[in-house]
């Protein structure tokens, strides 16, 4: 029986020819990963059984980006266990404040991630790397505190979901489009344990920005991880920025399916998910008026420099409505410098928005623009689950980067081709 | 490793807050924990739930958050293994990983009633229902998964073979 893309990577880091679903295996990390909320935990776990070294300083990324820079006492304490311990274990990838990002928009921007790695995370949106053919999940805390020991992490290798994505998406759809249209067609546990494997001649169309995009909301329907067939655009986008080995892995032709899935991405309109579950999806024409109180532009799904410009393409010349807060955070120091010298920060200033250094913030309901009971939000984050961005009584609304601006201006959840008339 | 237990059970989708309600997460302490679990479905749960005792779910136990308090509370009522129908993907590594024995037996889940009387032999993977004189055949773990249970934890073995 032939292997989908996932299995092979799987094969190759546990050492055996071949693997099949519901094996148990062990396989070797190429990169472990924390943040300022699971990475003290598992320091604490690392640290209880007396172990004294890390299996290597260059194969562990500790990324405070959830309350930083600190946004209380408590968070500040908790990044400082995380920095003396890289300090103590020379663990080379710590991101102080004025190098950070958030975590999964950092690490491949900086070439710590590539074409065929096994990456583990604390941190259940690792699985965006998928988007680079990595085969990336998110786990506890004591899995990372054992992959720091070891360097090996336990794994039951998954069936696996094809996607052929095909047609070239229109101009206002977006990664953001895609995914949401199909965690809404298979739901939250659409994809429970499995590989999400997206392929067809539609990817020629999505950037890598796109990408990163979907396969970050592959645990939004239930996925262990979510991969994307490795292309010219992948190899290029490495190539810019990483000079670690990379392997690309193909499916074979008889790698077996649980399901295949054929999506026209031609035919699909911006899309969002309403409160208070990802899967509760529909296109933007299909809403009456929701007035709404705020817009956050950024996160680990849709921060990236692609996202700042289609941002900026709809504020250009435009001014947030009056009853509207709109918080741009673009996700790393790189796509911050990105935006200042295409004069970005310009357009979105003087449409009134505000502007925000690197932080994952609003999205999970820490800081920079926490909402109040009643209120509503078009975010382009990845969760609007009940109390997500804060009050219980408050309501997220998940949408691209084009539809979160265009809302902004009008005040309601709207589409961009309503503005461009 | 054997388990001999009387079993509890629930139905489908036993999330993560029903089994240890956020409000108690200010500690890690197993035997906190333990005092609130299940509290939110069945009050009479830490009262009635005696060690060695054996709790049986239906589909998706352990959805929701990623919290490792869940299997921890769990494990410190004294419940020696979990079956279940399926369950959710962080608690099923966080469970093997805390040293909770878990399996997968929809057949054996719906042949199970409160109460019966189970035997669970983790190396053969089987399970005997002596209430109703079935034996049921599940997966077995590998080798290495059976070593982490058996030494109480994932980071307990890695300290063993240290
Ligand atoms: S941006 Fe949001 S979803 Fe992404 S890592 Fe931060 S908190 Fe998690």
């Amino acid at each position: 029986m032939g292997m989908t893309m996932t299995q092979k990577i799987l094969a190759k880091s546990s050492g055996q020819k071949s693997v099949t679903p519901g094996m148990l295996i062990s396989a070797k990390v190429d990169m472990v990963l924390g943040n300022d909320i699971t990475a003290p935990v598992a320091i604490k776990e690392f640290e209880k059984i007396g172990a004294e070294n890390v299996f290597d300083t260059e194969k562990i990324a500790l990324v405070p980006d959830h309350f930083t820079p600190n946004k209380d006492i408590k968070s500040a304490e908790q990044v400082k266990l995380m920095r003396n311990f890289a300090r103590k274990m020379g663990i080379k990838h710590f991101f102080e404040i004025g190098q950070m990002g958030v975590e999964h928009a950092l690490l491949p921007e900086l070439g710590l991630v590539t074409a065929g790695d096994l990456v583990i995370g604390a941190d259940s949106h690792t699985c965006t790397y998928g988007a680079l053919g990595a085969f990336s999940t998110g786990v506890g805390s004591t899995d990372m505190a054992a992959a720091m020991v070891t360097g090996e992490v336990w794994l039951k290798v998954p069936e696996a979901i094809k996607f052929n994505l095909i047609g070239k998406p229109g101009e206002w759809v977006s990664g953001k489009d895609i995914i949401l249209h199909i965690i809404g067609l298979i739901g939250v546990d659409g994809a429970l344990y499995k590989s999400m494997e997206f392929t067809g001649d539609g990817l020629e169309f999505l950037t890598m920005d796109d990408r990163f995009t979907i396969a970050n909301m592959a645990i939004e329907a239930g996925a262990k991880n979510g991969i994307f067939e490795v292309d010219d655009e992948t190899l290029k986008y490495i190539a810019e920025r990483s000079s670690k080995p990379y392997e690309v892995f193909t499916a074979d032709s008889d790698a077996e399916y649980v399901n295949e899935m054929t999506i026209d991405i031609s035919k699909l309109k911006p899309t969002v998910a309403l409160p208070h579950l990802p899967e509760n999806t529909r296109t933007v024409d299909e809403l009456d008026d929701i007035p709404i109180d705020q817009v956050v532009i950024g996160s680990c799904t849709n921060g990236r420099i692609e996202d700042m410009r289609i941002a900026a393409k709809v504020l250009a010349g435009r001014k947030v409505h009056k009853n509207v807060r709109c918080i741009i955070i673009p996700a790393t120091q790189n796509v911050w410098k990105q935006c200042m010298k295409e004069g970005l920060f310009d357009i979105f200033i003087d449409a009134g928005c505000a502007v925000s250094t690197p932080t994952c913030g609003p999205c999970l309901g820490g800081h920079m623009g926490i909402l109040a009971e009643g209120e509503r939000a078009v975010s382009t984050t990845n969760r609007n689950f009940v109390g997500r961005m804060g009050h219980v009584k408050s309501e997220v609304y998940l949408a691209s980067p084009a539809v979160a601006a265009a809302s902004a201006v009008t005040g309601k959840i709207s589409s961009p081709e309503s503005l461009m008339d | 490793m054997n388990y001999i237990g009387n079993v509890i059970k629930y139905g489908d989708n036993i999330d993560t807050d029903v089994i240890i309600p956020a409000r108690y997460l200010n500690t890690s302490d197993p035997k906190e924990l333990a005092k609130h679990c299940m509290e939110d479905i069945d009050k009479s749960f830490v009262t009635r739930v005696k060690d060695g005792d054996i709790l049986v779910g239906g589909f998706n136990f352990g959805c929701g958050s990623s919290r490792e308090h869940a299997p921890i509370a769990i494990k410190a009522s004294g419940i020696s293994c979990v079956i279940a129908k399926s369950f959710a993907r962080i608690f099923y590594r966080n469970s093997i990983n805390i040293g909770l024995p878990i399996i997968e037996c929809p057949e054996c889940v719906d042949e199970t009633n409160e109460g019966d009387k189970l035997k669970v032999d983790l190396e053969n993977g089987t399970i005997i229902n002596y209430s109703n004189g079935k034996t049921y055949k599940t997966t077995a773990f590998p080798e290495f998964i059976q070593d982490i249970i058996k030494s109480g934890g994932l980071m307990n073995h890695i300290k063993s073979k240290k």
